[in-house]
């Protein structure tokens, strides 16, 4: 067990320096900050996408399929982007050079609403101009900008991960937890539970729980329904864990303690226990999120997950399906990166709290 | 040792049977069946469903029908597919051959990889072996099974040097068997590279981290305080303490090994068993993917026996617990 936070002081007013200890060292690992600035930017992306991208997610541009990545240049001191035309009945697309458009900051263009709550039509940049496109990372099959839509795929993706931690992490702590302490028949049946669900490969489990959902659901719900099947999947190992570390905390003193002074089971359980888990809780966490970021993309890519015409970085990998199309168009594997981007940060984040933790070293 | 090995042998038919029953039971629950698209049909009438649905006790409850489906399966029937119109068995076991072979040499190519590299990166500890090495593993451990997939049949379509996709070239059956064997490994190359590669990063990890541990221990400063050279002592008293909590992540790893060839097998048209899954699955053809699914579990559960045995000949202590 880490040990950063050991049991018993918890509860005393000690804690502070105790963090605040963690925190210097966590400081020092460098590249663990890196990661965490890297998610607080792609999670500040998401929630303020309809304002960063210049598009809608479903603005079709039924002039430009797979149309190139356009970057704005400096003109002088104006940013400009340059028009290209495609050749007829073909996707290769060329400048028309000095026939360019000047990039204006707060443009007025689609209707988005802003935290999906406030109508909003201000976006951070573009042209104003629908000839003067700017595609920042190309666009798709169906002419859509792929760098608006992976903003808003980030959106589906990247907070599937919070959710699906947050769930899976409370049952797996409160099973876990009663499994151990109490024992007896209740902590057989769960761990005989866990061992079961743990027992069918993963994807294979998935498909089965997909089958029990209608196949033509809305997002809304396909997104509810990924967290609540991987929820219902990632608890076991949790539990499991929880349990192990249960057995050897509810026999320390001060759990003695709180029994003989008459508190109820539950009580201890949660103000005893299961804060003597948290340092491992944070870090296999924030280690695990990548699981879920995963599992939407894979799901979603397989076609049984979030649907056209929503945005999802699954679903836009699945456009590069077709190994013409990732030749020809190789934009198309943006989201791919993204995704590779996210979990490499969460992995150096985890590592790094790992680290910090880790007061042998 | 014999006690050992029956009692896990013992335990695997009860988590078998709950396994069934929960994809049973799930599957049950599944809004439509394979007869739902069927019926909309108008060449096929409604008498023949009701007699197709009869024989294959599709009308009963789903606990009568797992019955039925139990009773087969333990003679060796797998049920009947309906989408291929041809019995599951003969559907499955070549797929499952396909799943198995491609895990099994994945699994072999990336421990070949991953503990040589662990154990030079222990050695070399803050060189830039070790830094090179940690890097591998990071990118390894980040990179996303579908986007490897991909990039490898990028790679297979621009430079031609392997087939993109599939487990065998069409004209398979005109070659003569050495030929036909070289047309296997060349089509089983990419793939298990892709699969070996998202599991090599992990496993050499924690082989570096485990040497690193053992390195530490008193009894190799003891060993090296008696004179014996460094690759004696490397090889004879730290390696073989630090391979044991590897087997254990050898059984933990599988799990991920098959959910990963799941992946690369639907991307890169393989042939085994996580595509007929899914294929199963976008045709409703339920008791196909309930055999698929208790094979993959079987697959798991055997991996992992076999972990628990490589674990108990290597730690006597788990043997006489």
């Amino acid at each position: 067990m880490t040990a950063s936070a050991t049991p018993e002081s918890i509860d005393s007013p000690e804690q502070l320096p105790q963090w605040q200890l963690f925190w210097h060292r966590l400081k020092r690992r460098r590249i663990a900050m890196v990661g965490g600035v890297v998610l607080v930017i792609l999670y500040a992306g998401a929630l303020l996408a309809g304002f960063i991208a210049p598009y809608h997610f479903d603005r079709v541009d039924n002039q430009n399929f797979f149309h190139p990545p356009v970057w704005p240049h400096f003109s002088g001191v104006h940013l400009v982007v340059t028009r290209y035309e495609s050749m007829p009945g073909s996707f290769v697309y060329q400048a028309v050079p000095n026939d360019t458009a000047p990039v204006h900051w707060f443009v007025r263009g689609d209707k988005y609403d802003l935290f999906c709550l406030i109508p909003a039509s201000i976006h951070l940049f573009g042209t104003g101009d629908s000839k003067y496109p700017i595609y920042l990372l190309g666009t798709d099959q169906f002419g859509r900008d792929v760098f608006s839509r992976l903003l808003y795929g980030s959106q589906v993706s990247l907070s599937i991960g919070l959710v699906g931690i947050l769930i899976s992490f409370v049952l797996g702590l409160l099973i876990g937890g009663i499994s151990g302490y109490f024992g007896g028949w209740a902590d057989t049946l769960i761990m005989r539970w866990c061992e079961l669900i743990m027992s069918i490969p993963t994807l294979y489990l998935i498909i089965a729980l997909r089958a029990v959902f209608r196949p033509n659901i809305s997002s809304v719900q396909i997104y509810g329904m990924i967290i609540i099947i991987y929820s219902f999947i990632r608890w076991a190992g949790t539990a499991r864990i929880i349990r192990g570390m249960t057995l050897s905390l509810r026999e320390r003193q001060y759990v003695l303690a709180a029994k003989s002074m008459g508190q109820s089971n539950l009580k201890i359980i949660l103000r005893h226990i299961l804060p003597g888990t948290f340092s491992y809780v944070i870090i296999a966490a924030t280690l695990s999120v990548p699981y879920y970021i995963l599992g939407e993309v894979t799901i979603s890519y397989l076609g049984v997950g979030i649907q056209e015409p929503s945005a999802s970085w699954g679903l836009m990998l699945s456009a590069a399906q077709n190994t013409e199309y990732m030749r020809s168009f190789p934009w198309l594997l943006a989201p791919g990166v993204a995704i590779f981007i996210t979990v490499l940060a969460f992995n150096f984040l985890g590592d790094g709290l790992r680290d910090a933790a880790d007061t042998k070293s | 040792m014999l006690t050992f090995v029956l009692k896990r042998l013992l335990h695997m038919i009860p988590l078998l049977l709950g396994v069934s029953l929960l994809t049973f039971l799930l599957m049950s629950l599944a809004p439509g069946d394979y007869f739902t698209t069927l019926s909309q049909n108008p060449q096929i009438s409604p008498e023949t469903i009701a007699a197709l649905k009869a024989k294959f006790h599709l009308g009963e409850a789903w606990y009568i029908q797992y019955y039925y489906w139990l009773k087969n399966v333990v003679c060796g029937d797998f049920g009947y597919s309906m989408a291929y119109k041809i019995p599951a068995a003969s559907l499955i076991f070549g797929r499952l051959w396909n799943t198995f072979l491609l895990s099994f040499v994945a699994l072999v190519l990336a421990w070949c990889i991953a503990v040589p590299l662990g154990i030079w990166a222990a050695i070399k500890k803050d060189t830039w072996v070790d830094r090179f090495c940690s890097l591998i593993a990071a990118v390894g451990l980040s990179v996303p099974d579908i986007l490897l997939a991909l990039l490898a049949l990028l790679f297979a379509a621009s430079t031609g040097w392997f087939p993109v996709g599939g487990a065998q070239s069409p004209i398979h059956d005109l070659m003569s068997p050495l030929q036909q064997l070289w047309d296997r490994i060349h089509h089983l190359i990419l793939p298990a590279l892709v699969l070996a590669a998202s599991d090599l990063a992990g496993i050499m990890r924690q082989m570096r981290s485990n040497l690193l541990d053992t390195l530490r221990a008193d009894y190799v400063s003891a060993a090296r305080s008696r004179g014996l050279s460094e690759g004696w002592v490397i090889y004879k008293h730290a390696l073989r303490n630090a391979i044991n909590p590897l087997l254990t992540i050898f059984g933990y790893s599988l799990s991920a090994l098959l959910s990963g060839a799941f992946i690369v097998e639907n991307i890169m048209a393989w042939p085994g068993l996580g595509r007929l899954t899914l294929e199963a699955f976008f045709a409703k053809d339920s008791y196909l993917v309930v055999d698929c699914i208790v094979l993959a579990t079987v697959l798991l559960v055997v991996g992992n026996f076999i972990a628990d045995l490589l674990l108990a000949w290597s730690d006597p202590r788990i043997r006489f617990k």
